[in-house]
């Protein structure tokens, strides 16, 4: 087959089309957009990216994003490596259901909590801050990182643990300073996909804020219903919003197709 | 069946490679005899494999010739050289039967369903798979799993060569010695060259009639496994067979005679010493050297038992020689004087055998 | 490895888990059980409904609409992304310096928030000044997306393509990758073709990872909001609205709290029955 490389080409410029349309659009003013078709910018323009960097409703946006998409991981994953440690190493009453159970929730649609939550965390009056929506996303984020980090425990052989006992460690000191280093690149794909479930969810991100936690998926989509399309200025926020998701996979690019091969697969 | 010969073959996995070092086969020219059991013997990383993969197909060597009955085959694809290989690990289709697994070469080459029912039935017979064949190939044990690999190879009746790659790694001890034998049994019914690559002496010496010995990408030594024991060519042959390996003694020559530490020794010939050789050794054997009243003086160090003979390791000044006693033989206490038999003992310059 | 120990200290460490997985699962769960048997005018009045409700939905129309729309939805897309993944996960070099690159590029979609991806196809193929639409209607079809169902439909299906075909390829190609070469080497040396390459080794050892690939892809796109919320608003009229589109549009929109807990209770248990179909069907000839 010698022209097999031609299949991921094709694929990969078909990827990067509306993804080049979009840095396309971002650097034209909204009236050049309107006015007619061009294949690249014809007045080139930082107007649209100056107003979201100098703009504290766009830049906020930002930064309450990963704000509650960084509590999420590390609570997510935080309480999911014991619970993957123990669902690993011991048998106990119920664990095979409690695992099943834990996996049903990633099966949640979304729209069925939307209202619920809203209900929910008004009540308990967290309402529109970070922490619920970091809170929120750990009903599918958990199961999913206990998953992960089960996989990769099991495959850490129970050896390492009984050696560490008879040399005299306690459980603690063991499972920080033995057993985590050993399963660090499950922790690696864990907080990958705990990243990328997060920051990429918009409906309960949207649900649980009005200004103060307002992620800026929730700003671009008032933006567009409510200043009638300020193109220009959607396609740079949707731009920067790439940017932190190829920043994330550039740096675990070598841990990509290992993870998956090692996890849970 | 066919006569394999290697003409100048030397390989390296580098792209540009500079000098020997690079090289993970140094220049060997060697013949395969049609028919014959041949056994690749040496350690990790000495190059076997790619030496096998080298006759195989699956690497197109950086330098020389394969030739199968003189038919240059250096630029042809495992297919076509028609060869068969059997792995480290089975290798098999798990989807399909035991029966299917035998049949597939045979029915990617087009043979009719007839003739294809009567080999894989007659291949099966042969390595007692018969009661096996409508099961799923995935259901066997390692053992059987290693015998369809190994069907597979054998159901093409125009097979030239057929390659181990140390085929009992997988498998359990206790049946490694049924596979091995089987194995041999193989060979005397069907006939075919077969080579086995394997790092285990005793494998190597109870398949082979020829074993081949490489160590760090050279071949070292061809001969019976009577040859390499009774006459190791190089150092290497001399340690690496035989449990416990060779002595070596370091020693010098003077006057055409090998001396260790100022006492002459005799040795099977008169040792003919190339020029530029920088290191001479003494090697002999344990088995050939015996207490004696007069001879090299030594120290008795250690005496371990192993079974029905003791091996007691002696030392003069800094050289320890090993030797095998006899279970139940005296042995001396303290000093004692050693005797090394001339006709098992070799003088080495540089690691090559010069008597 | 089921070397286990049997051990109940075991619940405190997977209490945590518990606690904040329950916490947002069973208590909104409740309150959904809660308002699908009950009816509220508002000031916190309950009236007892019973059945009502589910009856209700399992007779509506507009419901029946939906979940139609959403089978239709899900079954063309998992039968354009899995062989279409499994396609481009052969092609792909298995070893090199290309690999890192293709990797990286071909994730690049999974990683963007779900209303840009609804974002970039919207302003992507709008039919005057956007790419596709322009190119479309250049080549002399009549493409609008926001006025012709069957246009709406053909982006949606594109735009979902675009998004997540990269989860299938990524996952087929770790499979792909963790055959051992011998596997290869011996199909070669039994002059096996490509077809009885794929056949009878690729594709058997890929079962685990197409099978995790094919229920992710079905759950996710059953459950689909943002994406063609963005794209489309549902529209036109409702011919994109998928069920959590609709149910958003009844609990959110309409807050009608007791038809939204029942259709969220019909929703949440077909994609379970279906999911343990899928999984059972799947897993059943590797239990052999």
């Amino acid at each position: 087959m010698r022209f097999r490389w031609l299949i991921p080409t094709v694929y990969i410029f078909f990827l990067m089309l509306p993804i080049y349309w979009l840095l396309n659009m971002s650097f034209k003013t909204t009236n050049e957009i309107l006015g007619g078709f061009t294949l690249w910018p014809n007045n080139f323009t930082l107007e649209n990216y100056i107003t979201i960097f100098t703009d504290p409703t766009w830049y906020n946006g930002y930064i309450n994003s990963i704000i509650y998409v960084v509590m999420n991981t590390v609570i997510s994953v935080s309480v999911a490596l014991p619970a993957a440690y123990a669902f690993s190493r011991y048998r106990f009453l119920g664990d095979k259901h409690l695992f099943f159970w834990l996996l049903t929730n990633r099966m949640a649609p979304p729209a069925v909590f939307a209202l619920p939550f809203f209900q929910l965390y008004s009540a308990v009056g967290l309402f529109d801050t970070h922490i619920a929506v970091a809170l929120a996303h750990c009903l599918f984020n958990i199961p999913l990182a206990v998953w992960i980090l089960e996989g990769f425990m099991s495959g850490v052989p129970k050896e390492l643990d009984e050696t560490a006992y008879v040399d005299g460690y306690s459980f603690w000191r063991f499972f920080f300073k033995i057993f985590i280093p050993t399963i660090t690149a499950g922790i690696g794909v864990a907080c990958f996909f705990c990243f990328m479930f997060s920051w990429v969810e918009l409906l309960l991100a949207k649900t649980l804020t009005s200004v103060a936690a307002k992620p800026i998926a929730a700003t671009m989509t008032r933006t567009a219903s409510t200043s009638g399309y300020e193109l220009g200025l959607l396609a740079a926020a949707g731009a920067l919003t790439i940017l932190p998701g190829a920043v994330v996979i550039w740096f675990v690019r070598n841990y990509i197709a290992k993870g998956f091969a090692l996890g849970r697969v | 069946m066919a006569n394999i010969r290697l003409v100048d073959l030397r390989h390296s996995y580098a792209a540009a490679p500079r000098d020997d070092g690079d090289y993970a086969l140094k220049r060997m020219t060697i013949d395969w005899a049609d028919g014959g059991a041949y056994a690749l013997l040496g350690p990790s990383g000495c190059g076997k494999t790619t030496l096998l993969n080298i006759i195989s197909g699956l690497v197109t060597p950086s330098e020389g010739k394969v030739l199968f009955d003189e038919r240059d085959v250096t630029a042809l694809s495992p297919e076509q050289r028609n060869i068969a290989q059997v792995f480290q690990f089975p290798v098999i289709y798990d989807t399909m039967t035991v029966y299917d697994n035998l049949a597939f070469p045979l029915r990617n080459r087009g043979v009719a369903e007839g003739a294809i029912d009567t080999r894989v039935r007659e291949i099966a017979a042969m390595l007692d798979l018969d009661a096996m064949l409508p099961k799923r190939a995935s259901g066997l044990p390692a053992d059987g799993k290693q015998k369809i690999s190994l069907g597979r190879g054998l159901v093409r009746s125009d097979v030239n060569v057929i390659m181990f790659d140390e085929p009992l790694t997988v498998i359990d001890p206790h049946l490694k010695w049924v596979l091995r034998s089987k194995l041999k049994e193989l060979h005397q019914q069907v006939g075919a060259t077969m080579i086995y690559v394997t790092h285990d002496q005793t494998e190597a010496l109870t398949f082979a009639d020829q074993v081949v010995v490489m160590h760090d990408g050279a071949v070292v030594q061809i001969g019976t496994p009577i040859d390499l024991f009774e006459r190791p060519q190089h150092t290497f042959v001399g340690h690496f067979i035989g449990s416990p390996g060779m002595n070596l003694l370091p020693c010098t020559i003077e006057n055409g005679m090998a001396h260790f530490d100022g006492i002459a020794i005799e040795t099977r010939a008169r040792p003919k010493v190339p020029a530029g050789a920088s290191k001479f050794e003494i090697g002999v054997r344990p088995e050939f050297v015996r207490f004696a009243d007069e001879g090299i003086p030594v120290r008795i160090a250690k005496v371990s038992d192993a079974g029905r003979f003791h091996i007691v390791e002696s030392r003069h000044g800094d050289t320890a020689i090993n030797l095998l006693v006899a279970e139940g033989t005296a042995l001396p206490a303290d000093t004692a004087h050693i005797r090394l038999d001339p006709a098992h003992t070799q003088v080495y310059a540089d690691g090559w055998a010069v008597t | 490895m089921s070397r286990k120990t049997h051990n109940q200290r075991a619940w405190f460490f997977v209490l945590p888990v518990v606690a904040l997985v329950a916490f947002n699962a069973i208590v909104p769960l409740m309150t959904v059980v809660n308002f699908s048997v009950q009816e509220t005018f508002g000031d916190n009045m309950f009236f007892w409904e019973g059945v009502t409700w589910f009856q209700q939905t399992l007779a509506s129309e507009r419901f029946h609409a939906s979940l139609l729309r959403q089978l239709l939805f899900t079954g063309i897309i998992l039968a354009i992304e899995i062989p279409l993944g499994v396609a481009i996960a052969l092609a792909m070099p298995r070893r090199g310096p290309w690999v890192s690159v293709c990797l990286v590029l071909m994730a690049l979609p999974l990683l963007i928030p779900w209303n840009v991806v609804g974002a970039i196809w919207n302003i992507f193929a709008l039919p005057e000044i956007g790419f596709l639409g322009n190119l479309l209607n250049g080549m002399g079809f009549n493409y609008n997306y926001t006025q012709q169902p069957l246009a709406a439909w053909f982006t949606v299906v594109l735009m979902d393509v675009w998004h997540w075909t990269s989860l299938v390829v990524l996952l087929a190609y770790a499979g792909l990758i963790a055959i051992p070469d011998a596997y290869y080497q011996a199909a070669k040396i039994d002059g096996a073709r490509f077809w009885a390459v794929f056949r009878y080794i690729e594709l058997p050892k890929m079962k685990r990872v197409l099978t995790i690939a094919v229920l992710l892809r079905f759950m996710d796109s059953f459950m689909i909001y943002t994406e063609p919320f963005v794209l489309t608003g549902g529209g036109p009229g409702n011919a994109t609205t998928f069920l959590s589109i609709d149910l958003v549009k009844i609990a959110l929109g309409q807050f009608d709290l007791g038809p939204a807990a029942a259709m969220s209770l019909i929703y949440f248990l077909i994609i379970l029955l279906l999911s343990w179909i899928f999984y059972t069907l799947m897993m059943r000839n590797e239990e052999q």
